[in-house]
């Protein structure tokens, strides 16, 4: 009932790929699937009604009419449109000025603490020497949180334990920055709601003081159509410069992302992907809208792969691949890089057309079948594994007994072996003529 | 199957259709201009209801609508009771063992709210004149620990608490012991906030659950959801992999202070079944409320 995105969109894909001809009519359809998908997204309704307008328009032009293939040429266009909105590209914070001050605001439970000390994490990376500020002074143990965040880091925080003025703690922050040579300083402030006047009062005051150069909504990418209140009502108050996605490892389709860029108009900076301190990144708008297309992620995956995986492993492998000379051993590697990926769900999700492929599906017997293989090959003996044809009945038995599994799956795992050593000489084979015929012919762009 | 079987149902569908324009018309009621429902849709659709519990509710408007009579009830009033009769029977308290204590787990996604959740129930049951404990068994986050000891000062209410990085399961161990020392009413577990798509974090609440129930067999008696209001469709997703990993026994719907509405509710209920026990309004310990389907419908339509 509630399909995420991708899977709707790629619905209404399948009947725009058909399409021979644009006309107002065979669109309406497909574009009325388009809105029901971004509205369960939680685009906010108003955001999404304009999209569809501008998509629709741009869809009807002369250009498209004259295209071979209209159909594509409206994925095109929505791909695009959506781009747009999210902003066309990645943006970075404009930190001028000694000491730089960024603003951390939000909402309850967000994610301001952890981001904060994320981006300092960041911004030290990057050359910069950041000062955390603990300025949530109503949640209990606020404060502490961001010493312990800091303490991991080890970057320093200023925190003032019982003091309960912010501005207060501003100013004294901002003579600590400048005695121990700190250039940027990110404020942690307290969760609360857009529509609380004294509160977001108080942050005005403290952005009056501070003067900073940049202001940052962090925004749970869960957040449903709220997202155009709280944007709005934020950056009436305290004009934000940018925002913050939280929670983009969960599988929340993130349409607060496009609600709030089309209401401030203001870029998203920046991603956090996941609980530990060094899971933020750059918010790439181009990524995540072929996210939300459900063209996958192919980017992210080739980048995690590149990070877990030796170039020259990886070229070793593929020369053996090539000569056919692919060995249980070389199996056991492939596993177990496999495995330092990450899990198979979060890899299969970032091919296209793979959110749809999981649904329903349980990987996690996909991979406990992975780590049996694995304790398979590990009870085998350094010879067996580069010669598995040596692997008579006696020595399966002592395998089977060794990694404590039937003897049927010694042999279950030594025929699929098989079966994969047969492919891959024939794909070594079929790679070495196309090399002949001048290369392989180039992928069809989606 | 086949033609005639197609035919039926075309011509039913007809014939629904001709019976509910002569009704309207017998009963001289207004026929709907697309402008009012267009306002509802997007009143529900700004509310998080989502787009199947949306159509639904729409379509029930339009048949009771028309076929009211002339001096019906205006649209909004008719949807007002229509959301009102799809929570019935949502609302649900705390349950509590005839004897010994009872065990109440709080799981949710991150930013939920869970700590000040655990808090708030230790100072309602204290304030009914039971006796509570608090287990932070958030080792993973931060001060939370802290967090939720800071509270138990606050409250008068012990805490039993791990050290930052601790086995959760232990915690929770050792706090239904101390419950069971102490003979508490109530003990809270605070577990910590888990992505309900992170397959191994659930795996280690379904193993602080196992744990619970060996200590103390039938444990966690409750296990709430705790909700974040603001929150979008993924609530439904997030009810239904918690509800998958742990069974659920209930729903805590916080930060409905604000503007959100927490329409999703509407959606679990649907599906889940699950009775919403309390709501979360504000900062402060009391801040937590039954829930009331009355004014949970008349709250989604205000100040559209």
């Amino acid at each position: 009932m509630f399909d995420a995105l991708s899977q709707r969109l790629q619905n209404a894909f399948r009947n725009l790929r058909g399409l021979g001809k644009i006309s107002e009519s065979n669109t309406a359809d497909a574009l009325r699937e388009v809105r029901m998908a971004l509205l369960e997204a939680d685009v906010n309704f108003k955001v999404a009604k304009d999209f569809i307008e501008a998509v629709r328009v741009k869809a009807l032009g002369e250009d498209v009419a004259q295209s071979i293939q209209p159909g594509q040429q409206i994925i095109k266009i929505i791909h695009d449109e959506l781009v747009r909105l999210l902003g066309s590209a990645n943006s970075g914070l404009a930190l001028s000025g000694n000491p730089s001050c960024v603003i951390l605001v939000g909402l309850h439970g967000s994610g301001k603490t952890t981001s904060c000390a994320k981006l300092g994490r960041l911004l030290h990376k990057q050359g910069r020497t950041p000062l955390l500020v603990a300025a949530d002074v109503y949640r209990p143990a606020a404060m502490e949180q961001l010493e312990t965040l800091g303490r991991q880091l080890e970057l320093p925080v200023f925190a003032r334990h019982g003091e309960t003025d912010v501005l207060r703690i501003a100013r004294e922050a901002l003579d600590f920055a400048r005695q121990i040579n700190r250039n940027t300083l990110i404020f942690d402030t307290a969760g609360r709601l857009q529509i609380d006047e004294p509160l977001v009062r108080e942050l005005a005051r403290l952005r009056e003081l501070v003067q900073p150069q940049e202001v940052l909504l962090v925004l749970d990418a869960a957040t449903g159509q709220e997202a155009v209140n709280v944007a709005t009502h934020f950056d009436q108050a305290l004009h934000i410069t940018g925002a913050i996605l939280t929670k983009l490892d969960g599988d929340a389709r993130g349409g607060a992302a496009l609600s709030l860029r089309a209401v401030t108009g203001q870029p998203i900076k920046f991603a956090g992907v996941g609980e530990k301190l060094d899971e933020f990144e750059a918010f790439h708008p181009e990524r995540m809208a072929s996210r939300i297309l459900g063209m996958g992620d192919v980017v992210s995956l080739v980048e995690k792969a590149a990070e877990a995986v030796d170039a020259d492993d990886a070229r070793r492998m593929e020369e053996k691949l090539r000569k056919g000379q692919f060995t249980l051993e070389d199996f056991l590697e492939q596993l177990r890089q496999m495995k330092k990926l990450g899990s198979l769900e979060s890899l299969v999700s970032m091919l296209p057309g793979g959110a749809e492929m999981l649904k329903g599906a349980d990987l996690s017997k996909q991979e406990k079948d992975f780590r049996r293989m694995e304790g398979i090959i590990c009870a085998m003996t350094p010879q067996e594994r580069r010669a598995p044809a040596i692997l008579n009945a006696k020595r399966r038995i002592r395998i089977a007994k060794g990694s404590g599994v039937q003897v049927a799956e010694v042999n279950n795992l030594l025929n699929r072996f098989g079966q994969m050593q047969q492919m891959m000489k024939k794909m070594g084979k079929f790679q070495k003529m196309m090399g002949r015929m001048g290369g392989m012919p180039p992928m069809p762009r989606r | 199957m086949g033609l005639f079987q197609k035919l039926k149902e075309g011509l039913f569908k007809t014939q629904s259709k001709l019976a509910h324009e002569i009704k309207r018309i017998v009963t001289a009621s207004p026929k709907l201009t697309s402008g009012g429902l267009d306002e509802l849709e997007a009143a529900l659709i700004a509310a998080d209801l989502g787009l199947a519990m949306t159509a639904q509710i729409v379509a029930a408007v339009k048949h009771s609508y028309e076929t009211q009579g002339r001096a019906g009830l205006d649209v909004f009033a008719i949807a007002r009771a229509e959301v009102e009769r799809s929570l019935a029977g949502a609302a649900g308290d705390l349950r509590r063992l005839p004897d010994g204590v009872t065990v109440v787990s709080l799981v949710g996604v991150n930013g939920t709210g869970k700590t000040t959740t655990a808090a708030k129930l230790a100072h309602l049951v204290q304030s009914r004149g039971q006796t509570a404990l608090l287990a932070a068994c958030d080792t993973f986050r931060a001060a939370a620990v802290e967090q939720l000891k800071l509270w138990g000062e606050r409250l008068k209410v012990p805490v039993v608490a791990g050290a930052r990085g601790a086995d959760p399961a232990s915690v929770a161990h050792d706090s239904i012991a101390a419950a069971l020392a102490r003979k508490s009413d109530y003990l809270f577990i605070d577990t910590a906030g888990r992505l309900h798509t992170k397959h191994n974090l659930m795996k280690e609440l379904q193993k602080v659950h196992r744990v619970m129930d060996k200590k103390l067999p039938g444990a966690p008696h409750e296990t709430l959801l705790v909700l974040d209001a603001s929150t979008g469709m993924n609530a439904l997703t997030q009810a239904r992999e918690f509800n998958k990993s742990v069974p659920l026994t209930g729903l805590v719907i916080t930060k409905l202070d604000g503007t959100s509405k927490g329409g999703m509710v509407i959606a679990i209920q649907r599906e889940l079944g699950l009775p919403v026990k309390f709501i979360g309004v504000g900062e402060k310990p009391d801040d937590l409320q039954p829930f009331d389907a009355k004014q949970f419908a008349q709250a989604l339509f205000d100040e559209r």
